[in-house]
């Protein structure tokens, strides 16, 4: 884009940009010396969780503004190169320094020893490989990631056909979506009072085991003793969380077909189960493809269902979760990190799937 | 042949009505368990399912009958006409349509005279949200008459915490993607297809990844356990999904605007402030109700960067350890996980068409 300054700087123009600093710089030391107030306050809580957003978005609304100011009146050229920054720079340094950064600083944590003093090459990557308990933990991942994301998107799949052919589309939708509002913790409450478990002489309270007596059987503790099974109780969780998701994207590229294929169809004698096949599936491939990448890249990453309900115990950790707790708990720094490459690892061929499909513009 | 069409039609919508109802019911169900049991007494919540308070045939108590003082509980007894032994009372004596059955252990129980009925279960209270919200010692009156001091939650304290994390955590990526993806889609500047890939690829880093490296940065800065270091982890961890699908939406912006306003005199900030932000209202409305229903509802972020640092903690954090503290005390764990729920779940229903409309503008063009 052109910019309206002319390129020669004038006389006294670089006067006039020590000068614009002046907002900038008087932003950041009134932002610094806010947070050291704000950090020592003893008012009440109201009060203070009102001024720490009143900081925390003022102060970026202010640092931004300041920013350009002050860009604005540095000398013709410059205006351009520096404004660049000024717009894409916060962005990119947050990036880098929460994403990418961690991404490499993790991998080099995990080739030194728990105290992070010595440096043991892959001699963790060995330990992950070959301990008996990684090897439950990589055999659940892989159930999380096979029956969670198979059901999530038929689930999501059958529920967008339906709704499309009914009149209650919206309520049920709607119903569908909800559990996407509740958080995993929330859920996590949710479904253990369903799978709650009483002794058998006693009435049951959780649902699931009400009926479960009500047919006949003993009442069974189901996220804890019935392994290796309890997965599943687990998965089911973040079908029920995750299924409006799916169900949202596939309704929209149903609604995409243009119907006059599928009266075509019709018409030369396809039954519906043959439309649904042969025509609605192929045709909304590309959709299948990107919801089941990020479910796939979601159950992957799993981790706040199972530290909610099992705490990863009874045979029922994740990557996610062991990584939690090799780290937090037993200060087993290497050897957490390394678990958490495996889970980047495992990532990456879908990554870079994903990155193909971001450089086909018409992925849909 | 043709008279078949009508009533073809009508059971195949039958049979998709029927079994859309169906998985509604089954996706809906669990929430109003949740949320009945959230307002019963905490005796019924732990003697009876929720599900009693529909009209259903049970026993029903209609007498009491106790042995007089002195009465060998050993042998048998003689209670309102009929003799039984303690086994066979605490087994239940049927007499007519009435059912004689012991309550309580040998020595200090009774018999209950009861009767077969249809009944309702409808004690409801507000007990367990108040001593949910509650900070400090919290004194709650029982159904029987009976009161307990127990320690409150402080979940309104929690609910205030979870405020001051959500709203600069949603306001703060969204703008610094904004400027970003403004910067992307209209600035020409030395790296920026480079810079633009590098997003896209952080995309699907898992934030696991980055928890411990962001931890010690915090920790050598000094700002562990504070809001703002849990503000910058989660702008951070949001700002990939948010440059990219803004950059989506602002680079889509007709051209001749932004030509005409160049100009007129206008400067980028100008434009950005004036022009951008106004037209791009829709797709930062709709990341930014995705973004606070994540960071409201986020668990790991919270309880890592701000820890168990009492009266800092969020909603998320509080329930999370109601449920390892207490993972029995139904009457709270259902109130206070309706309490987490109450602000996505307004959120979501107030704007749900804006939701997922919203969502797809991001992911249909992905």
């Amino acid at each position: 884009m052109a910019t309206s300054s002319s390129p020669s700087a004038p006389p006294g123009a670089w006067g006039r940009t020590a000068i614009a600093l002046v907002p900038l710089l008087a932003t950041l030391a009134g932002l610094g010396w806010g947070f050291l107030i704000l950090r020592d306050l003893q008012v009440p809580q109201l009060v203070l969780v009102l001024l720490a957003i009143v900081w925390g978005v003022g102060g970026m609304v202010l640092l931004f503004t300041t920013a350009n100011f002050f860009a604005e009146q540095l000398p013709g050229p410059w205006i351009a190169r520096v404004q660049a920054w000024i717009f894409v720079g916060p962005a990119m340094l947050m990036l880098i320094w929460a994403l990418a950064l961690p991404a490499v600083r993790t991998v080099i944590i995990s080739l030194y020893d728990s105290i992070g003093t010595k440096f043991i090459g892959l001699d963790n990557y060995l330990g992950v490989f070959t301990d008996a308990n990684m090897l439950t933990v990589f055999r659940n991942n892989l159930l999380w990631m096979i029956f969670g994301t198979a059901f999530t998107v038929s689930l999501g799949l059958l529920v967008a056909v339906l709704s499309d052919r009914s009149r209650f589309e919206t309520l049920a939708k709607g119903l569908i979506f909800m559990p996407m509002a509740i958080s995993f913790v929330g859920a996590g409450v949710i479904w253990n009072f369903i799978y709650a478990v009483r002794p058998a002489d006693g009435a049951q309270i959780g649902l699931l085991n009400a009926f479960w007596v009500a047919l006949g059987g003993q009442p069974e503790a189901w996220t804890a003793f019935f392994q290796p099974w309890n997965n599943f109780f687990l998965i089911v969780i973040v079908i029920w969380l995750q299924t409006g998701y799916s169900m949202v994207l596939f309704s929209a590229a149903i609604k995409g077909i243009s119907t006059e294929i599928l009266e075509a169809a019709r018409v030369d004698g396809a039954n519906e189960v043959q439309v649904f096949f042969q025509i609605m599936i192929p045709m909304i491939m590309g959709t299948i493809i990107t919801v089941t990448t990020t479910i796939v890249i979601f159950t992957l990453k799993i981790f706040d269902v199972v530290i909610v309900m099992t705490g990863g115990q009874y045979g029922t950790s994740v990557i996610a979760t062991e990584f939690y707790r090799q780290y937090f708990t037993y200060n087993n720094d290497g050897y957490g990190s390394a678990i958490a490459v495996v889970l980047f690892i495992a990532v990456i061929p879908v990554m870079v799937y994903n990155l193909r499909q971001f450089a086909q513009p018409e992925a849909f | 042949m043709y008279a078949d069409k009508p009533l073809n039609k009508f059971l195949s919508s039958l049979a998709v009505n029927g079994v859309l109802a169906l998985i509604c019911l089954l996706w809906t169900i669990p929430t109003i368990g949740l949320l009945v049991s959230s307002f019963r007494d905490r005796l019924d919540i732990n003697s009876t399912g929720w599900w009693t308070i529909f009209p259903h045939q049970d026993w029903v108590k209609v007498a009491e009958l106790r042995p007089e003082e002195g009465v060998d509980r050993n042998t048998p007894m003689t209670l309102g006409g009929v003799t039984h032994t303690f086994e066979e009372f605490r087994d239940g004596v049927q007499v007519g349509n009435q059912r004689y059955k012991w309550i309580g252990n040998r020595r200090i129980g009774y018999v209950q005279v009861q009767e077969y009925r249809w009944t309702a279960n409808t004690d409801f209270t507000l007990e367990n949200y108040r001593q949910v919200l509650a900070g400090g010692n919290y004194t709650a009156t029982l159904k029987d008459g009976t009161t307990v001091t127990e320690l409150g939650d402080d979940m309104s304290g929690s609910f205030l915490n979870s405020l001051a994390v959500a709203i600069p955590s949603t306001v703060i990526p969204i703008a610094l993607a904004a400027f970003a993806a403004y910067g992307f889609a209209w600035m020409r500047f030395p790296g920026r297809k480079m810079l633009f890939i590098l997003v896209v690829a952080l995309l699907v880093v898992p934030l696991q990844v980055a928890l411990v490296p962001i931890l010690r940065d915090f920790v050598t800065l000094g700002i562990n356990g504070t809001f703002l270091a849990v503000w910058l982890a989660h702008t951070g961890f949001g700002l990939p999904l948010a440059t990219y699908l803004l950059y989506n939406y602002i680079s889509e912006l007709p051209r001749d605007i932004f030509e005409s306003a160049f100009i007129d005199g206008a400067s980028h900030f100008t434009i950005f402030a004036q022009l951008v932000l106004p037209l791009a209202v829709p797709a930062l409305a709709s990341f930014a109700i995705f973004q606070f229903l994540w960071v409201w509802n986020d668990y790991l972020v919270g309880l890592i960067f701000i820890g168990a640092t009492p009266g800092s903690q969020l909603v998320t954090m509080r329930l999370a350890e109601i449920v390892g503290s207490r993972g029995q005390d139904w009457h709270l764990l259902t109130a206070g996980a309706f309490i987490t729920m109450l602000l996505p779940l307004t959120v979501f229903f107030s704007l749900q068409r804006f939701f997922v409309r919203g969502l797809l503008a991001g992911s249909v063009k992905g």
